[in-house]
């Protein structure tokens, strides 16, 4: 039996459908068998960032409709079996999904898969109440903008009201220099507001935007920083012990010799 | 038995003129006898209204007995009913009083978007997050975080204080009146509380010490149970 997580945020752009991809696609290089499924129906984009775009026939709305079996709408990853996709319908508007039938093809996809992790839509509307029907936990994403702590809290609050585990945070697109120089809320400023548990942390990297140009999650790249992060929130989500990274930057060598001779920074 | 033990006596005390009933005869006949006294002693070259308080022991009347008696006063005699006071309340009214006398003790979070909203006196346990919002008809203990609004007496009792162990609220209400953060980027304050100050007319926060000479009855039952 499978679990099915919700990755929610409030405020849109905080990298919610980044952080679906990744932890599933660190889960499958895990040996987990991970579904995505993405509920953002009418602004469909988990099938861009994973390069899966031209291989869907159908989608949930086609599921919900009966026009396909469950199974014809999964879509295999190109990189491993283990991993699928439940695309979105980009023409039908968001009327078209149901709670119900989100929990129905949760509890059926739950046979089959060890993970189903959910990209919810911004906002808290319908498309959010569906994309938590179906869930047994939640991630929320923050960055560490005010706004966006602000929508997390009241995500928070709002999950509260539902049947389900007590929410984990992820804060996004940190930057070591701005949140030094409090330019930004800082990370124990921001666990202190929410007061939940902390999940990770994910340092604002160029890679993401990168491979998610090329159609091919971060967390394939075992050098960048984001995906060693994203690996560690797996590896969280499985029950290790992980320490948070460290959010030094690492100095280079010159710099290094500089500061051996007391002239660098 | 006592026939002749009067059901209704005027008195002038020092907090002015009393009328007493008997609370163990009948209403019925405790309004004849009311009747006869109040026509026997009517002073016609009194122009000026008296006031008088009503009272009946422990006896119930209900609104409207309470305008019945007020009436046969009024329209008899130039006595002014100030007040009807009885040693007895309705169970309903108690349970009420009971409520807004109450410290109610709530211990979650108070996150954006998100109202707490009782009445009599509110001891939060947990913080008050920006956008969060708590109301109460008395006054507010926060042991946590104060970040929100939080309104205090919004019954409109203006005694009403704000207390919090962390103070960087949006804003202070209590009763009618509203202040709020500066513009600028403050700090915020421990161990502090928000009250009105009558001289200058609006919301002060200053230490909890404060509070001992600035509201004295502030634990005082009484007070808990005429707020709201």
């Amino acid at each position: 039996m499978g679990e099915a997580i919700v990755i929610t945020s409030g405020k849109g752009g905080v990298g919610k459908t980044t952080t679906t991809v990744n932890i599933g696609t660190a889960l499958a290089l895990m040996d987990k068998k991970v579904c995505l499924i993405d509920t953002d129906i009418g602004l469909r984009n988990l099938d861009v960032v994973m390069g899966l775009e031209n291989r869907i026939i159908y989608d949930i709305v086609d599921v919900i409709e009966g026009r396909c079996k469950l199974k014809q709408a999964l879509i295999k990853d190109k990189r491993f079996d283990d991993l699928a996709l439940l695309p979105a319908a980009q023409t039908s508007d968001k009327t078209a999904v149901t709670a119900e039938g989100m929990k129905q093809i949760i509890a059926e996809l739950k046979h089959d898969y060890d993970y189903i992790i959910i990209d919810c839509p911004a906002g808290i509307e319908q498309g959010f109440q569906n994309a938590i029907s179906g869930a047994d936990k939640a991630i929320v994403i923050t960055t560490p903008e005010k706004s966006s702590v602000r929508d997390a809290d009241r995500i928070i609050g709002l999950l509260e009201n539902e049947e389900i585990d007590p929410p984990k945070m992820i804060i996004n697109r940190i930057r070591q220099h701005m949140m030094k120089n409090g330019d930004m809320m800082d990370i124990d400023e921001i666990v202190q507001v929410l007061s939940i548990d902390l999940l990770g942390i994910v340092i604002d990297d160029e890679a993401v935007i990168k491979a998610a140009h090329q159609g091919e999650p971060v967390a394939f790249h075992p050098h960048s920083k984001a995906s060693i992060a994203y690996r560690n929130i797996a590896r969280r989500i499985l029950g290790e012990t992980v320490p948070l990274q460290s959010l030094e930057e690492e100095k280079g060598m010159l710099q290094k010799v500089k500061k051996f001779f007391g002239i660098g920074s | 038995m006592s026939a002749n033990k009067q059901r209704v006596t005027i008195k002038g005390t020092r907090d002015g003129l009393n009328i007493f009933i008997e609370d163990t005869c009948s209403f019925h006949e405790a309004m004849a006898d009311l009747h006869e006294k109040i026509v026997e002693s009517e002073r016609t070259n009194d122009k000026q209204p008296v006031p008088v308080t009503v009272k009946i022991g422990n006896r119930y009347v209900d609104n409207e007995q309470q305008t019945d008696i007020t009436e046969l006063i009024e329209t008899n005699s130039n006595l002014q009913v100030k007040k009807i006071e009885s040693n007895v309340i309705h169970k309903e009214q108690a349970l009420a009083w009971k409520e807004e006398s109450e410290v109610k003790i709530v211990n979650r979070m108070i996150r954006s978007g998100q109202v707490l909203d009782i009445k009599g006196d509110l001891l939060l346990i947990g913080d008050v997050n920006p956008g969060g919002l708590v109301i109460s008809t008395g006054n507010i203990y926060i042991m946590g975080n104060l970040f929100g609004i939080a309104h205090a007496g919004s019954g409109g009792d203006r005694k009403a204080i704000i207390a919090a162990s962390y103070m960087k609220p949006s804003q202070l209400r209590i009763a009618d009146y509203i202040s709020r953060a500066p513009d600028y980027d403050s700090e915020g304050v421990y161990m502090e509380c928000g009250f009105i100050d009558e001289k200058i007319d609006q919301i002060i926060i200053d230490r909890l010490q404060v509070l001992s000479t600035m509201r004295k009855d502030l634990s005082a039952f009484e007070r808990r149970m005429f707020n709201g």
